[in-house]
């Protein structure tokens, strides 16, 4: 069971702002759904090594070559604001 | 040029081919239908074009392709046109399959109805009350409809096999590596992979032929070690099929029958058919229900309003800047997922349930292991029901995910299956399943070519 506490705690880890609508509804939905993933507790589980790649890859590496990169002004063109050759953002420390 | 809808994207490339048509003739026809599509199918439609040696292709939205609108079906990239192309979409203009236009689907391809895109739903062409699958709806519909010859779409956790089920159509989801991720806006990382979504079998091959391949840019992309064949099988004598599910509860009973009609129809070609146990797929959907959202909630943290898509006008400082930008340019069940992955992710539940559903995964892929010993391929239904009806399961997320029950082990344990149509229940079509070991694509095909062959399938009829 996840609580309107939890829920206001993990939207702020996800930088999240929910509306009044989406808090009021987000505690029992999200209960819900976890229920049911905790049936995996009728498992047993001890000692199975966890899987997370499906394919048998290792080190791919390729060799290091100069190679262009993107000039600044296409990777800048799709953002909202921009300044001096870089994107634009209100200072972290502002309050 | 109105001949040109009733034929497979191979019989159209084969006249481009016999010069009794021009490249740019069938893309013109194609983008003519394109244009009229009333279904919400697409979301761009291409300008004019000189069209290549065979028939465009509608691609979905979440592909990049550098100047045009590429959204993921989300708010949060409205506008947004990539710098560069995905290399699937590069690898199909190679072979002379030119962008035909970009198709609706759920908001980063979070769901299995379409009723989660930022752009408004999508209509099935078999019945417009009803949803056309997700999430790659707007290409299924397409197809179905007959305003693409054929498409791409990403099958995460059934995303393309659905849709091509529940809209009559082949949708065909290679092992994991086989097409590379580059330029695909990514949800699940270990899980997504570029998929065709074809008319019929034949073109699926044709297709996947085009896209496979190593990408130095996906560093886990490795390529299909033999040439893709086109499938030409006319019996299946010498293979097993194992069947699975046709008993699980919340199967409608109208597909089972066909299901089980589609495995005598097995037996007549000359294949054995056998019950298989995957004693651990049944708990796919809880960790696919974990793993896919813990991905998606790091992949999703790069939509902050700094480097592409629009931002917040109401914000103080960085912190709201963030918060706002993500609260007003998600949907719901994006959010729902990305709080979930999270939770699920966040100290003190880390074990309790990514941990363990990465175990279960192990397993999963054990399950499979086992079968493959038994059984060439493993059958399902594609999807427990036929297509529902509009708004019929938005109000229980649940339930909605309970749709993709037969189709997220496969992308769990890596494997491909194709979903081919096999008959109606109810008049809507019910889809097929067949999975095979990792890079089985040849051996799937040519059985699913057998079989579609035997069925006899007629699409929805389209003028």
């Amino acid at each position: 069971m996840i609580d309107r506490d939890q829920v206001l705690h993990v939207a702020r880890l996800a930088r999240l702002r929910l509306t009044d609508e989406e808090l009021e509804r987000m505690p029992a939905e999200l209960s819900k759904i976890l229920e049911h993933v905790e049936r995996m507790d009728e498992l047993d589980l001890e000692g199975v090594e966890p899987t997370s790649h499906v394919v048998e890859l290792q080190n791919v590496l390729r060799e290091d070559v100069p190679r262009p990169s993107m000039p600044r002004e296409r990777a800048l063109e799709s953002a909202p604001e921009t300044a001096d050759g870089g994107f634009r953002v209100p200072s972290p420390g502002a309050a | 040029m109105s001949e040109l809808l009733g034929l497979t994207a191979a019989q159209q490339a084969e006249r481009i081919r016999a010069g009794e048509v021009s490249g740019q003739e069938v893309f013109e026809f194609w983008r003519g239908r394109a244009a009229e599509d009333d279904l919400g199918a697409y979301l761009w439609v291409a300008e004019e074009n000189g069209g290549g040696e065979l028939p465009p292709v509608a691609v979905k939205d979440l592909f990049c392709v550098e100047g045009v609108p590429s959204s993921a079906g989300s708010r949060i990239l409205e506008d947004y046109r990539p710098v560069y192309t995905a290399t699937s979409v590069e690898n199909l203009q190679r072979a002379g399959a030119q962008v035909l236009g970009k198709t609706n689907q759920d908001e980063f391809a979070m769901g299995s109805s379409n009723e989660n895109s930022g752009y408004g739903p999508v209509q099935n062409p078999w019945d417009r009350e009803r949803v056309p699958g997700g999430s790659s709806g707007g290409g299924a519909a397409a197809v179905a409809a007959g305003t693409a010859p054929w498409a791409i779409g990403t099958d995460t956790g059934g995303s393309v096999r659905q849709p091509a089920s529940l809209c009559g159509i082949v949708g065909l989801r290679p092992t994991y590596g086989v097409v590379s991720r580059y330029g695909m806006i990514a949800f699940a990382s270990s899980l997504d992979q570029c998929s065709p979504l074809t008319r019929d079998v034949t073109d699926a091959a044709l297709m996947l032929r085009a896209l496979e391949g190593k990408d130095p840019c996906d560093a886990t992309s490795v390529g299909l070690p033999d040439e893709v064949t086109l499938p030409s099988a006319e019996r299946l004598d010498g293979l097993r099929f194992g069947s699975w599910g046709l008993e699980e509860e919340g199967v409608d009973p109208g597909v089972a029958d066909v299901c089980r009609s589609t495995l005598a129809l097995i037996e007549e070609l000359g294949g054995a058919v056998v019950d298989v146990d995957l004693p651990t797929a049944r708990h796919g959907i809880s960790a696919y229900y974990v793993i896919a959202p813990a991905e998606a909630s790091a992949n999703l943290a790069r939509y902050d309003g700094v480097r592409y898509g629009p931002r917040t006008s109401d914000f103080d400082d960085l912190l709201t800047l963030y918060e706002r930008t993500r609260e007003e340019g998600f949907g719901p069940e994006v959010k729902r997922r990305i709080m979930i992955g999270t939770y699920a992710l966040s100290s003190g539940y880390y074990e309790a349930y990514y941990g363990k559903a990465q175990q279960v995964r192990t397993r999963i892929v054990e399950d499979f292991r086992a079968a493959f010993e038994q059984v060439d391929f493993v059958v399902t239904p594609t999807s427990p029901t036929v297509a529902f009806k509009l708004g019929e399961r938005t109000a229980d997320p649940l339930a909605m995910y309970l749709s993709d029950y037969f189709t997220v082990p496969m992308p769990l344990a890596g494997i491909p299956a194709v979903s081919i149509p096999c008959g109606l229940s109810e008049g809507l079509p019910v889809g097929f399943q067949i999975a095979g070991p990792a890079f089985s694509e040849n051996r799937i095909l040519d059985a699913a070519y057998a079989l579609e062959q035997a069925i006899g399938f007629e699409g929805v009829p389209v003028a």
